[in-house]
């Protein structure tokens, strides 16, 4: 079976709508399935993995922490719009430090997300096969 | 071609369910293959059996069911996501029993499945629509 | 690649997201409350050249819908439901504005 590239496309924060939970299940799935996976973190997107959510205050659950888990699952990369970023203030420095073990560097950890400039994000988008929105 | 569309929105709140279906009517219409529908999100409501919309508008469920997406073995191919629909109480007889809830509410010509089916739709698929808000 | 947008640059920044990111050859289709980004208002130049350059399709049921067919910019394309199907065949990946 030939293997696909897949996109996530992530607009939108967490917690003021259900998208980012349940579109986070249809990855850690996809992971079973072995094909070429990237999300993409864009516009508003970008807050679902920023470092430090404490969702005490409002009585839903935190699920901010199953993003380290995608490391373990060949899930690796994470490319942010530097642009958007930008907009709201935000640095890299603000985002989870998500990583991976590169089998191919002696399992040496490196991070999974890429800041990457819209134009860069152009040629990624451009390279898929499937994109999923939510 | 074999095209897959997913759904991520209930019917008559946003036009998701009511732009996929005049999609997937059209693409029957021109000789291609609707492989799979996949209902994501609240879209797991548009396969709800209990549905009475007013005698003069579409009934957005009848709509999908009478499209008669299925495979080749017969089964449906107006897939509901087990997890999502769970979530909203969307159940089927089978979930139904298993957990001690008193009634059904998924017509029979939707199935619930895990959301593998909606990877598989992407991979067996030439294209893939996704149809949200 | 075919981008659908289905929401009106004057609600959501969606339309100005898929600008963002759109290659030179892809496409766009404006459908449900998208359309509005088709009549001639106050953010008519977000799409000016690509539509200049025929890369513009709005769906027809949708603007008749809305009511503005009188107001859709003369290069930006109509198709039905049908010719929505034939972009989705002819332009590869789908990508969902939403």
């Amino acid at each position: 079976m030939a293997i696909k590239k897949f996109m996530y496309l992530n607009r939108k924060a967490s917690y003021g709508t259900v998208y980012a939970i349940e579109s986070l299940e249809v990855v850690l799935i996809a992971a079973a399935f072995e094909q070429d996976v990237s999300l993409a973190f864009v516009d508003d997107g970008v807050y679902q993995i920023v470092e430090g959510q404490n969702t005490d205050g409002i009585g839903m659950k935190n699920f901010s922490k199953t993003y380290h888990a995608l490391g373990d699952y060949d899930i690796n990369k994470l490319y942010v719009s530097a642009e958007s970023l930008e907009e709201r203030g935000l640095t890299e420095a603000d985002l989870m430090p998500l990583v991976y073990e590169d089998e191919d560097d002696d399992w040496a950890e490196k991070p999974s997300i890429k800041v990457v400039s819209n134009a860069d994000l152009t040629k990624i988008m451009s390279e898929q096969d499937v994109c999923l929105s939510f | 071609m074999k095209i897959s569309i997913q759904i991520n929105e209930g019917p008559y709140q946003h036009q998701a369910s009511d732009t996929a279906y005049q999609f997937a009517k059209a693409a029957i219409d021109k000789g291609h293959e609707i492989f799979r529908v996949f209902f994501y999100h609240d879209g797991v409501n548009n396969a709800s059996r209990f549905t009475l919309p007013p005698q003069d508008d579409r009934n957005v469920v009848n709509q999908w069911a009478e499209l008669g997406i299925k495979n080749a073995d017969g089964e449906p191919e107006l897939v509901v996501c087990i997890a999502a629909a769970l979530r909203r109480g969307m159940l089927d007889e089978s979930e139904a029993s298993k957990n001690g809830i008193d009634g059904n509410n998924i017509h029979p010509a939707f199935r619930i499945s895990g959301l593998g089916q909606l990877i598989e739709a992407g991979i067996q698929s030439d294209r893939l629509v996704v149809f949200g808000d | 690649m075919l981008h659908t947008v289905n929401k009106s640059s004057f609600e959501r920044n969606s339309l100005q997201s898929c600008l963002n990111i759109i290659d030179d050859t892809s496409v766009i289709l404006l459908i449900e409350d998208g359309v509005i980004s088709a009549a001639n208002n106050a953010n008519s130049s977000m799409l000016a050249e690509l539509a200049t350059q025929g890369r513009v399709y709005a769906l027809q049921g949708d603007v008749e819908a809305r009511g503005i067919s009188s107001k859709v910019a003369d290069n930006i394309k109509l198709v039905d439901y049908a010719g929505f199907v034939d972009l989705v065949v002819e332009h590869g990946t789908a990508v969902s504005w939403v």
